[in-house]
């Protein structure tokens, strides 16, 4: 039987652990909530460059268009960019995307393909390091710490760029749970390159059917237009990526503030039996005592 | 003029500025162009440079952009800005002495990518420099 001092510093440690998760959870709803409007923010942006080059691809004709619209002409080595958190204690959350990932893989290299894989986020890299750890390329760190700004995510997309430039790869995939909300994220994977452009067809008003001119000519816009989007794309995803994460990290910490909650009304529970059963003890010990006498 | 555009400007991060105005003058790539109601639909590419927002015939706002995309329609013009700030807040001396950290930058680069990169910015910088001269 456990001493009666063993429980209470059972409890005490328990109680500071639920402590500790409460505090968390308050401050990943904070970020949450910040993170939230980040992602509504960047909205605008992201729909008008969506907009923008549906009118320009459907101008440029087919196969002599730019490398990143319409691809190297192989599918040989693709390239896996998977987006994870920096951090732990957020819940199944790296898990699934890296089991999303991880999937298409090995569909990949029983395809016969090449794979290499860039994690963005340390928690992705050590979940691959054992497996795939030749094939990472490389590892970005501490994207967004404080608050993800375009700028991170234009470090991201030239890293993505520089390789497709060096000839490393024919088609990138990008890995990040979409948030649907605080409970639920959806991991999500979208072709970054070659860029599937929804075309003109998308446009169902008249205003994008309008016949635009261009200035200086399509082909130049597009190329300086498809490497900024590939920014923005990353920059949505990572936005969708730290809502997410925030959202994960809340509900997995008011899980385990739940589960300490339990888990101290069962021990004080304890406690106070065997409390019980000790003072009934040295009862009988004394009055058997007196009886003996 | 009864008669207003749809003036928006948008950065990555936010949408900066939705209003109507009578006129604005972009500046593209090949040169600024003026935008008005009814403007035939157009895309171009911005340089870095300011763009003016008419009013009553006087110049309203001045917004200086580091570069983006322009898109016109009849009755909408938006401007996807990669950075912008309002003129008045820009800052002389500070410009200055980016401008100068940058060059010395471009002297020590060692690869062509970021030659490249560097000299983008030290565009930008200049770009500031004239709008406040």
């Amino acid at each position: 039987m456990p001493s009666l001092k063993s429980f209470r510093v059972r409890i005490a440690s328990v109680k500071s652990t639920q402590k500790i998760t409460a505090a968390m959870k308050m401050v990943a709803a904070a970020k949450f909530r910040r993170a939230q409007e980040q992602a509504v923010a960047a909205r605008p942006y992201a729909e008008r460059m969506a907009r923008m080059l549906g009118s320009l691809a459907g101008a440029v004709s087919g196969d002599d268009g730019p490398r990143l619209l319409v691809g190297t002409g192989s599918d040989k080595v693709h390239l896996v960019v998977v987006a994870t958190s920096d951090r732990g204690l957020c819940g199944a959350f790296n898990s699934t995307i890296v089991r999303g990932a991880r999937q298409l893989i090995r569909q990949l290299l029983s395809e016969g393909k090449t794979v290499k894989i860039l994690c963005v986020g340390r928690k992705g890299r050590d979940q691959f390091r054992r497996d795939y750890g030749g094939r990472i390329v490389e590892t970005i760190e501490e994207v967004g710490r404080r608050r993800l700004s375009f700028a991170d995510a234009r470090r991201v997309a030239d890293r993505i760029l520089a390789l497709f430039e060096a000839g490393e790869f024919d088609v990138c995939t990008l890995y990040y749970n979409r948030f649907k909300s605080a409970i639920t994220q959806i991991v999500t994977r979208q072709q970054l390159v070659p860029f599937p452009v929804e075309g003109v067809a998308a446009g169902a008003d008249g205003e994008a059917k309008a016949i635009y001119e261009f200035e200086p000519d399509e082909a130049e816009i597009l190329a300086d237009l498809l490497p900024r989007n590939l920014a923005v794309q990353v920059y949505r995803a990572l936005l969708e990526n730290s809502a997410s994460e925030q959202g994960a990290r809340m509900t997995a910490m008011d899980n385990a503030t739940r589960n300490a909650g339990d888990m101290i009304k069962k021990l004080t529970l304890q406690y106070n039996r065997q409390r019980q059963a000790s003072i009934t003890k040295e009862l009988i010990e004394i009055i058997s005592g007196a009886e003996a006498i | 003029m009864a008669e207003k555009l749809q003036f928006e400007l948008v950065s990555p991060e936010r949408l900066l500025l939705n209003e109507p105005v009578e006129m604005v003058v972009v500046p593209g790539t090949e040169g600024d162009f003026g935008v008005l109601p009814g403007h035939a639909p157009m895309i171009s590419t911005v340089r870095p440079g300011v763009i003016d927002m008419h009013d009553d015939g006087q110049v309203r706002q001045r917004i200086f952009v580091a570069g983006g995309f322009a898109e016109v329609t009849f009755e909408r013009c938006t401007v996807l800005a990669d950075e912008a700030a309002p003129l008045a807040e820009l800052d002389r001396t500070g410009v200055e002495t980016e401008l100068k950290g940058l060059r010395d930058k471009l002297a020590e680069a060692d690869s062509d990518g970021q030659r490249t990169a560097i000299a983008a910015r030290i565009a930008v910088a200049e770009a500031k420099l004239a709008a406040l001269a």
